[in-house]
């Protein structure tokens, strides 16, 4: 007891000093779901001068861009603040953190919850749902539990990259576009079926990085369809696992880089 | 990404070739840099700090002189950032080179047409500042249309006409991207290639003159202000 009402009242000025500006605020709520929008309006007007991107048609690519718009909005809504912490590290903020009686992880994310990123993230779940329904999903209890798991999966999976990318800047302090490329790179990467992709950008990323078990193998499942790249169709069912992998992984990575890291001395 | 649309059309997309659209990517990519479409705050920030007075002192008009600073520096991101990309695209993929002579110099023209559009818009969108303050919202909404509405996402020609159309006309974005790369890839016969740019010439006018007049509202204003 006692560590909880200190991150409340973390949490409740957060959220106080975000409200006090109201038009920024709906500026930058404006703004925030734009970007998702015009995403998947991109998946859209493809489909207009397509019939099937990568084997597969504008209901099934559908459900791939739902999961991973749902799950990248929600992780950048709980997680994403992390990438701050190159500014806390080079200004010195973080030590202040550190001397804190609390965990750091946690502190981090609850010194700024981007509210702004709220409107994004249930725009986001809004496609998934609808992409859902308008798809030809022969609904069984396991597809269901998967369909609710998949997302979650995704949000813990991003989460993790965001997490491991801003370790970096532990080691190397001015780290910025480098995590960049991972965080929306891989965001962009699980829009499209991976079918779409090819060689070894594709063997990397969707393998080697697992961005292949966010969306694209879940929607598998889902849809029951086989995998034209020839792995076995219980692949989907993973998707959890692997993410579970990524946040150890990523813990593990924080951890070490908490140990590691001396002050700027600024 | 476009090239998997382009297979699975069966070939010819929206009147453009495989080919074509590879050029579109990397070419676009290479333009991005020269127009600049996003990240300059310059006059903003001056506006902000009230540097900007010292600008008006300067017997050269300030919408003059920032466009000159933004040629020099589309001029040399010609050199550094639109070439690698180009060349990269022109080693890996099938690249649809220009057939007729008159393209090439027409897309130099497109070019620095499109850097003198950019220009102006992003001088509109920072010139908000001295009503505003913060430029931050205009520069969100500049960001989010812009990119778009331009052509860089896809080609504007997957739209359907009804939008197509008042788009291009009615509009700076499509002049900014999608002009000089539908020229360069000869998308359209020569005609249709030459109101294209005829567009973007109107349209820099157009914006040049929205410029001035919104400069000229901003200092008297400001002398009003006593600053």
């Amino acid at each position: 007891m006692g560590v909880l009402p200190a991150y409340l009242a973390l949490l409740r000025g957060q959220a106080r000093a975000q409200a006090s500006y109201r038009t920024s605020f709906v500026v930058d709520l404006v703004g925030n779901v734009g970007a998702t929008v015009f995403d998947v309006f991109t998946v859209l007007v493809l489909f207009q001068v397509t019939r099937n991107l990568g084997g597969f048609d504008r209901a099934e690519a559908m459900v791939m861009v739902g999961i991973s718009s749902a799950a990248f909005a929600t992780a950048d809504l709980t997680v994403g603040s992390i990438e701050r912490v190159r500014q806390y590290v080079r200004t010195g903020l973080l030590d202040a953190v550190l001397v804190r009686p609390l965990g750091a992880l946690p502190q981090l994310l609850l010194m700024d919850l981007p509210l702004r990123k709220a409107a994004r993230s249930l725009f986001g779940i809004g496609v998934l749902v609808t992409a859902l329904a308008l798809a030809d999903v022969s609904w069984t209890p396991g597809r269901v539990a998967l369909a609710v798991l998949a997302p979650l999966a995704g949000v813990v999976f991003f989460g993790s990259i965001f997490v491991a990318t801003a370790t970096l800047s532990f080691w190397w302090i001015d780290s910025g576009e480098v995590g960049a490329a991972f965080t929306y790179g891989g965001r962009d990467f699980t829009t499209y079926p991976m079918t779409v992709y090819s060689g070894w950008f594709r063997a990397v990323f969707a393998y080697g990085l697992g961005f292949g078990f966010v969306a694209y193998y879940p929607a598998l499942a889902l849809l029951g369809r086989a995998d034209p790249l020839g792995l076995p169709a219980w692949v989907g069912w993973t998707a959890p696992g692997v993410a579970l992998l990524a946040a150890a992984g990523a813990a593990t990575a924080w951890r070490v880089g908490v140990r590691h890291y001396r002050s700027t001395g600024s | 990404m476009l090239l998997a649309v382009a297979g699975g059309a069966g070939g010819v997309v929206a009147g453009y070739t495989p080919a074509q659209l590879a050029t579109f990517v990397w070419v676009g990519q290479g333009l991005l840099a020269v127009v600049l479409l996003w990240g300059w705050s310059d006059l903003a920030e001056r506006i902000r700090t009230g540097d900007v007075a010292s600008d008006l002192l300067r017997p050269v008009h300030p919408v003059v002189s920032y466009l000159a600073a933004d040629l020099g520096r589309a001029g040399y991101a010609l050199l550094t950032r639109f070439v690698p990309p180009v060349l990269t695209g022109l080693l890996f993929f099938d690249f649809k080179l220009p057939g007729r002579w008159p393209t090439v110099p027409l897309f130099v023209l497109s070019v620095g047409l499109a850097v003198v559009i950019c220009f102006g818009c992003r001088y509109l969108v920072n010139a908000t500042g001295y009503w505003l303050q913060d430029v931050r919202g205009p520069m969100i909404l500049w960001t989010l249309g812009s990119g778009v509405l331009a052509g860089l996402y896809f080609p504007l020609r997957f739209l359907p006409d009804w939008i197509l159309l008042p788009l291009w006309l009615a509009t700076p974005f499509p002049s900014l991207l999608q002009t000089p790369l539908d020229v360069v890839i000869e998308r359209d016969d020569w005609p249709v290639q030459a109101g294209t740019v005829a567009v973007q010439l109107v349209w820099a006018g157009l914006i040049l003159l929205g410029c001035r007049t919104v400069q000229r509202r901003a200092e008297r204003r400001m002398v009003v202000q006593g600053g």
